[in-house]
C-alpha cells in the first residue's frame, strides 16, 4: 500500500467526520425513532425469543440496519458527489492503484457504518439491557455485511449518473431488503410462504447472525448465515474490483 | 535525454466519435509547448490520455519514458495536470486540499512547498478558507497549486486562462515560466493564440483528431504568414512596378505583399526615383491567429 492509500482513506473518513451531525447524528436519531415507535406499538404483540424483551430483540436489528444503510450511503454518496462536481479527478490523477482506491472507499464506508452502529448501540443502552454474548460473531457479521453494502455503494456510486439513480437503488433495493429481513420481527411469526421468501434475502442472514451474537439464539445457525454472507462479500468485492480495474465510467 | 512526452500512433475511438486519428508527437524536456485547435479537435482527449483519465484505443503514450498504463505510478508521479473545469472539493479548505493532494502522491510533510506555492500564487491569505468560497480566478490558482504539489517534471495546463482576468493571467504565466526556466516541461492548450505565441517555443495544431501543423513558433509564423507592407503615397496612386504586389486597400493605404524583407530597400528606392513621396508606412506581420485560421481553413499542410 502506498502513502497515497492512507491519504485517500483519511480523506474519505474526514469527509463524513466534518459533517458528523448529518452523517452519524441523523441516522442515530432515525434508529432511535424506530426504537421508540416499534417498541411501544409492538412489544405486546410480537412473539420473539423466550426470555428476550422485544426492545432488546429490536436493538441488534436496528444496529445492523444502520451499519448497512450508512456503509452504502458513505461510498455511494462520496463517489456520486465527486463525479458530479468533477473533483473525482483529484483521486484519478495520482498514482493510486485500483485496489488502493477500492480499499480506501471500502474501509471508510465500514468506519462510517460502525460509527453509526455504535451510536445506535449507546442510545439503545438507555432503553434496554443489551448483552453481547458472542462478540466475535457480532464483529464477523458486522464486518462481512458492512463490506457487502460498502461494495454495493461503490458500484452504485460509479454506475449512477445523478443522485436520482442512487435514490432508486436506495428505495427499491436497499430499503426493501433491509425492511423485509427480520429487523423488526422474528421470521417464526411469519406464514410459511413468507418465511421461505425471507430465506432468499441475504440481509436476513446478516441480521440473524448478528443477533445471534447478542442473544445466542437466532432463526438459523450462524455458521449457515456466514456461509451465505461470505460468498456475497467475495462476489461483490470481485465485481467492484473488476469494475474499477476496467475504468468503467471513471477512465473512459 | 528522455523525451518528456512521447506519443506514437495514438488513436481514440469513442462510441460515436473518432476523437484522435493517429497522433505522433515528441515533446522534449524543458520545452514550452502549445496544443492548439478548435473545439472538438481532440486537445482535451489527448491531455486526458496523458493523464490516464482516458485510455487510448491504440498507440503508445509515455511520460518521461514511462508508459501511462503499464507504468502508471511512475508516469503519474511525473505529471501535473491543471484541468479545464473549475473543480474543487467543497469539504476542504485550500490548505487541506493541498495537503491531501500531496498525500495522494505519497508526500507526508510538504508544508514548506505548499506555503511557497500559496505565496507565489497569491493564495497565502486564503489558506484556511474553504475552496468553495473562493472566486473563479482563485479556484483556478488552487488547481494550479494542486497540479504542482509533487513538483512534476511535466506540467500540463488545459486552457488554464479561460475566463481568467488579465492580472491573474500575467502572474500565472510568470510563475509557470519560472518552472519552465528551472527545467520543467510545460504543455498547454489555449484559445488565446497570443499566449501561445508569446510563451511557447513549439506549437502543434490539431484538427479533427490529427496534427495538421507542428513546428517551432517562429517557423510557423514565417512559413504560414504573409507579410504586408502598408503604404500611403503622395500622389495617391500606385505606380506600375508595384501593381503585381497589390493585395488591397485599407483606407488611404495600399496593402502590398512583402514575402521578403530584403525587397523593401528596392521598393523604397524605386519610389524615390519615380518622385513619389511616402506619407505613411507600416509593416504588418501575421500573428499566430492568422496562421491558425489559414491552416484550419486550408486543410492539412
Amino acid at each position: 500500500m502506498s502513502g497515497g492509500f492512507r491519504t485517500l482513506l483519511y480523506k474519505e473518513i474526514l469527509r463524513f467526520w466534518k459533517v458528523l451531525v448529518q452523517t452519524v447524528g441523523a441516522p442515530v436519531l432515525t434508529a432511535l425513532l424506530y426504537l421508540l415507535v416499534f417498541s411501544h406499538v409492538l412489544s405486546e404483540h410480537v412473539q420473539v425469543y423466550p426470555g428476550v424483551r422485544y426492545t432488546a430483540f429490536l436493538m441488534p436489528g436496528l444496529i445492523m440496519m444502520s451499519i448497512l444503510q450508512n456503509a452504502f450511503a458513505n461510498s455511494s454518496s462520496s463517489l456520486i458527489q465527486s463525479k458530479i462536481t468533477g473533483n473525482i479527478v483529484f483521486v484519478l490523477l495520482p498514482p493510486l492503484s485500483y485496489l488502493e482506491f477500492f480499499l480506501a472507499y471500502l474501509i471508510a464506508a465500514l468506519v462510517r457504518g460502525f460509527a453509526v452502529g455504535v451510536g445506535v448501540l449507546l442510545v439503545g443502552l438507555f432503553f434496554a439491557d443489551i448483552e453481547m454474548r458472542y462478540p466475535l460473531w457480532i464483529l464477523a457479521f458486522a464486518l462481512a455485511s458492512g463490506a457487502v453494502f460498502a461494495c454495493i455503494g461503490i458500484l452504485a456510486g460509479i454506475w449512477a449518473n445523478q443522485f436520482d439513480n442512487l435514490a432508486a437503488v436506495q428505495n427499491f433495493i436497499i430499503m426493501p431488503l433491509t425492511f423485509l429481513s427480520g429487523v423488526f420481527f422474528s421470521i417464526h411469526s411469519l406464514s410459511p410462504f413468507w418465511q421461505s421468501v425471507t430465506h432468499l434475502n441475504p440481509v436476513f442472514y446478516m441480521i440473524d447472525g448478528f443477533r445471534y451474537g447478542f442473544f445466542g439464539q437466532g432463526d438459523v445457525d450462524p455458521w449457515l448465515g456466514l456461509a451465505v454472507v461470505t460468498p456475497f462479500v467475495l462476489l461483490l468485492s470481485g465485481l467492484t474490483l473488476v469494475m474499477l480495474k476496467s475504468g468503467y465510467k471513471l477512465r473512459h | 535525454m528522455t523525451t518528456a512526452v512521447r506519443l506514437r500512433g495514438v488513436e481514440k475511438h469513442f462510441p460515436h466519435v473518432h476523437a484522435l486519428r493517429g497522433i505522433d508527437l515528441d515533446i522534449e524536456q524543458g520545452e514550452f509547448f502549445a496544443l492548439l485547435g478548435p473545439n472538438g479537435a481532440g486537445k482535451t482527449t489527448l491531455i486526458s490520455i496523458l493523464a490516464g483519465l482516458t485510455r487510448a484505443t491504440k498507440g503508445v503514450v509515455e511520460i518521461m519514458g514511462f508508459d501511462v498504463t503499464r507504468q502508471y505510478r511512475e508516469a503519474r508521479r511525473a505529471l501535473g495536470v491543471v484541468p479545464q473545469e473549475l473543480v474543487y472539493d467543497p469539504f476542504f479548505t485550500v490548505r487541506e486540499t493541498l495537503r491531501l493532494q500531496s498525500g495522494y502522491f505519497g508526500l507526508r510533510r510538504n508544508d514548506a512547498w505548499i506555503d511557497e506555492l500559496l505565496d507565489n500564487l497569491g493564495l497565502a491569505d486564503k489558506a484556511d478558507t474553504y475552496t468553495r468560497r473562493l472566486s473563479g480566478g482563485m479556484k483556478r490558482r488552487v488547481l494550479v497549486a494542486q497540479a504542482l504539489v509533487h513538483k512534476p517534471p511535466v506540467i500540463v495546463l488545459d486552457e488554464p486562462t479561460a475566463g481568467v482576468d488579465v492580472e491573474l493571467r500575467q502572474s500565472l504565466w510568470a510563475f509557470i515560466r519560472r518552472f519552465n526556466r528551472e527545467g520543467h516541461t510545460i504543455v498547454l492548450t489555449t484559445h488565446y493564440l497570443e499566449e501561445a505565441e508569446a510563451l511557447c517555443q513549439r506549437v502543434a495544431m490539431l484538427k479533427e483528431g490529427r496534427i495538421v501543423a507542428l513546428d517551432r513558433t517562429e517557423n510557423l509564423l514565417r512559413a504560414g504568414a504573409e507579410r504586408h507592407l502598408l503604404l500611403e503615397l503622395d500622389p495617391p496612386e500606385l505606380p506600375a512596378f508595384l501593381q503585381s504586389r497589390l493585395k488591397g486597400r485599407e483606407g488611404q493605404h495600399f496593402v502590398l505583399d512583402l514575402p521578403d524583407y530584403g525587397d523593401l530597400e528596392a521598393i523604397l528606392a524605386n519610389l524615390r526615383a519615380a518622385g513619389i513621396a511616402i506619407r505613411g508606412m507600416s509593416l504588418a506581420q501575421a500573428d499566430l491567429e492568422e496562421v491558425f485560421l489559414k491552416i484550419m481553413h486550408g486543410g492539412a499542410s
